[in-house]
């Protein structure tokens, strides 16, 4: 008969823990996003690629450098610094200025979260707070938009791309005079609704050959994508699902309003940024509320600001600064929505 | 707060986690006997309350089921003999708890049968609520699901308080344990006849017993036991942790809510596990007294696991070998994994409250970094009182503990253990939640000493 083991170890209950781990929820986003990435490149080319390479290379090493300089040890390894530069190079033009991008990346990482302490501890999106950033300091560069399927997107850099650190682009009308596809404007859609009043194809927007930011267009692909995140249950469903649908009532009332001046509420949901925000990025586990309840309020609060920014604002999409103000206030919609507590009267 | 109703009518509560259930290995094997060791020890403490006051002298002749100690007040029970031999000695022994505690020793004969002679049949029928009561006592009998806290003393509800309904638990929500399921399957009239006894004792119209869905051959062998009884009705519920949490199981069977810092008979109710059932219906017509349970003995460190009968006093290094413990194994947890603690010694005796013991080997060690929290929620959407763990969690971590207990009720946390399970940052959520409960506790006696002074 064996002798009982002569050491016993010390544990406190639970004994059991699920296999779910914070690098694995990471790790799936970033399989999630990967087809979206390659749609980017897909849609605008190399240009896009060196844009990803280089967002998520200066996400990484910023916060690897300055993980290390906290005296914390590396903490690039749960994956979620990964996700920050993918999200930022998807949100941008596909020619943006390489150096711009590396400036963006290093200000998600540097002050949109490691200032304030790293993963878990950053009050707003990281990627969106490096896009913040670009979008007032670069704000010509950030709405230069490309066309879509350029001849030649495998074989040369958007001219933009290539911008040596600390100028400013070129002017971009005569390369894409020149690589045109079909008439093109140098405008997304949304710019088109907002200062043309012309509707894209929906068929078009969907898929997504149509000009924005390298990542954001292609609808469906996004949706599927998110839906993936949903089913694994590595993202909460009920964000997109909130988001999208107060986006769809609030533009649908304001189209009943004034057709002419407002878009219907399908060509709110494809165009611009929205999917890419709903599912990937109004996700984001830490800045968003944990209360059931208020994970609705939060959803459809952005999905309201993004209607009336778009409708109401002078700008073109509202996308991000919807989510950031979302951000900001999740802490506050947590403290007024703590559940109810079983046996403090609740219930009889 | 949802009670909803699955295509296979199995009612649930809304939160709670589904950890792999692991009882496969022990849930088709008939309850078996270990056989006496060389030395039982007895502790005079195995239940909540005061501890037993001996009635035996050092190197006295004991008939097994005899008395060898009596309750040491209201809130307490007698000990008997769990087998017939001499009293070695009444001196401190080690405890679960990490203390030593006054036992009796008590060596059996090498002949001593398992066969019980002592005691006196009576009718129960005949007995007034008052009678029963006191014959529950007398029997020893104390929440054999794990609490360990004496049956009467639930059957005198406090002045005012009314019970009409009994709750009878067999869900065996933690994974791994099959005990309940052994008891439900094999003795389901005994189950049945104590359920009987309480109702009478409190005077309640209805019994419902609540089993897991997973365990369908026990539901089968209960609702054959219940015909002819309209009173008692068995009620499937949904196999889910913490399904088998007292104040869970009386939201799901009755749709009331405890109220904070409250009893069960505060909403009409009494809860009983199963085999603390089927001890009383057996032993009380006898007039005998609580010598023995069922434990199951599992895990990944054992060979041999099995639902072994084993004499109350059973030392664990005893009991672990007749299982065949492996030389490989690590640690040792008396009760479920979700709830249960480890232990510190092999040398601790079995006693009325252990359920089970899990046996872990190296190879099962997981390596658990600790990341922050990302606020995924994961706690909040698992605990099963509707608590914050994830806000309660950052407060820990500031040390705030006062504030976790005036604004997020960290009083009304049971220790389920749900959040932890779920956590993917590896955060030791309710071990925080415990240590604060502690400090709290600490500081508030240190300010009621200092008022009292």
């Amino acid at each position: 008969m064996p002798a009982a083991a002569p050491e016993v170890e010390l544990r406190s209950s639970p004994h059991l823990h699920t296999r779910r781990s914070v690098a694995m929820i990471m790790r799936h986003v970033i399989y999630a996003l990967l087809p979206v990435a390659a749609a980017a490149v897909w849609f605008f080319g190399i240009s896009a690629l060196a844009s990803l390479v280089t967002a998520v290379g200066v996400c990484v090493a910023t916060e690897n450098f300055l993980s290390r300089l906290a005296g914390r040890g590396s903490t690039v390894g749960d994956g979620s610094v990964v996700i920050t530069g993918i999200l930022l190079a998807l949100t941008l033009p596909p020619g943006f200025p390489l150096w711009m991008t590396a400036v963006g990346a290093f200000v998600s990482v540097a002050l949109g979260k490691m200032l304030f302490g790293g993963l878990g501890a950053n009050a707003f999106n990281p990627a969106l707070v490096g896009r913040a950033f670009l979008q007032a300091a670069f704000p010509s560069a950030i709405t230069a938009y490309t066309p879509v399927l350029a001849r030649n997107r495998f074989s040369e850099f958007i001219p933009a791309t290539l911008t040596p650190p600390f100028l400013q682009p070129p002017p971009l009308d005569r390369w894409i005079a020149q690589a045109r596809v079909d008439a093109f404007s140098g405008a997304t859609p949304l710019m088109q609704w907002k200062f043309d009043g012309a509707a894209t194809d929906p068929f078009a927007l969907g898929l997504g050959a149509v000009a924005g930011s390298a990542g954001e267009t292609s609808a469906v692909l996004i949706a599927l994508c998110g839906c993936y995140l949903l089913v694994r249950k590595m993202a909460d469903w009920r964000i997109p699902a909130a988001m999208l649908g107060s986006a769809a009532l609030a533009s649908l009332a304001f189209h009943a309003m004034n057709p002419a001046r407002y878009p219907d509420a399908l060509f709110t949901l494809l165009s611009g940024g929205l999917m890419l925000g709903a599912f990937f990025m109004a996700t984001d586990m830490v800045a968003s509320p944990v209360t059931p309840r208020g994970v609705w309020i939060y959803g459809s609060l952005m999905g309201l600001i993004t209607v009336l920014i778009r409708n109401l604002g002078g700008l073109p999409e509202g996308v991000m600064y919807a989510i950031l103000l979302g951000n900001a206030a999740s802490p506050i919609i947590d403290s007024v929505t703590q559940p109810r507590v079983y046996g403090h009267g609740g219930r009889k | 707060m949802t009670i909803s109703w699955f295509g296979n009518s199995s009612r649930t509560f809304g939160r709670g986690v589904h950890p792999p259930e692991h009882k496969e290995q022990t849930a088709g094997l008939p309850i078996r006997r270990l056989p006496f060791p060389p030395l039982l020890i007895v502790p005079l403490s195995q239940h909540t309350g005061a501890p037993a006051v001996p009635i035996v002298r050092e190197r006295q002749e004991v008939v097994r089921g005899e008395p060898i100690a009596r309750a040491g007040g209201f809130v307490s029970v007698p000990m008997h003999a769990p087998a017939t031999g001499v009293i070695d000695r009444i001196a401190p022994a080690p405890s679960v708890k990490g203390d030593l505690a006054l036992a009796i020793f008590l060596k059996p004969y090498p002949s001593a049968s398992q066969e019980i002679l002592y005691g006196a049949p009576r009718d129960i029928e005949k007995m007034s609520p008052d009678e029963l009561i006191q014959a529950v006592q007398d029997t020893g009998v104390v929440g054999l699901g794990g609490a360990a806290f004496p049956t009467h003393v639930k059957l005198k509800p406090p002045e005012g308080r009314r019970i009409d309904a009994v709750i009878v638990n067999g869900c065996e929500c933690e994974p791994y344990l099959t005990t309940d399921h052994r008891v439900m399957a094999e003795q389901p009239a005994e189950v049945i006849h104590g359920a009987r006894i309480v109702m009478k004792a409190l005077g309640a119209e209805r019994t419902i017993i609540g089993v897991e869905d997973n365990k369908p051959d026990a539901i089968a062998a209960l609702e054959r036991a219940v015909q002819g009884f309209d009173a008692i009705t068995v009620q499937r519920v949904q196999a889910r942790y913490p399904q088998g949490a007292e104040k869970i199981l009386i939201q799901v069977l009755l749709d009331r809510q405890v109220p904070s810092g409250g009893l069960p008979a505060d909403v009409g109710a009494a809860v009983f596990n199963v085999a603390t059932l089927a001890q009383l219906g057996e032993l009380l017509p006898r007039r005998q007294g609580l010598i023995e349970r069922v434990v199951t003995i599992t895990g990944p460190g054992v060979d041999k696991p099995g639902n072994y009968m084993a004499a109350l006093g059973t030392p664990l290094r005893w009991a672990l070998e007749q299982a065949a413990i492996r030389h490989d194994a690590s640690s040792v947890i008396l009760g479920g994994p979700m709830m249960g603690p480890a232990v510190a010694s092999l040398d601790v005796p079995l006693t009325k409250g252990v359920t089970g013991v899990l046996v872990f080997s190296r190879e099962d060690k997981q390596a658990s970094r600790v990341y922050p929290c990302i606020r995924c929620a994961a706690c909040v959407a698992a605990c099963p009182l509707h608590l914050n763990p994830s806000r309660l969690g950052l407060l820990a971590l500031k040390e705030r503990y006062e504030e976790m207990e005036l604004d997020f009720h960290l009083k009304d946390c049971f220790e389920c253990g749900c959040c932890s399970y779920v956590c993917p940052s590896r955060i030791p959520l309710v071990q925080y939640f415990r240590l604060a409960k502690q400090v709290n506790r600490e500081r508030k006696g240190k300010t009621d000493a200092g008022r009292g002074a």
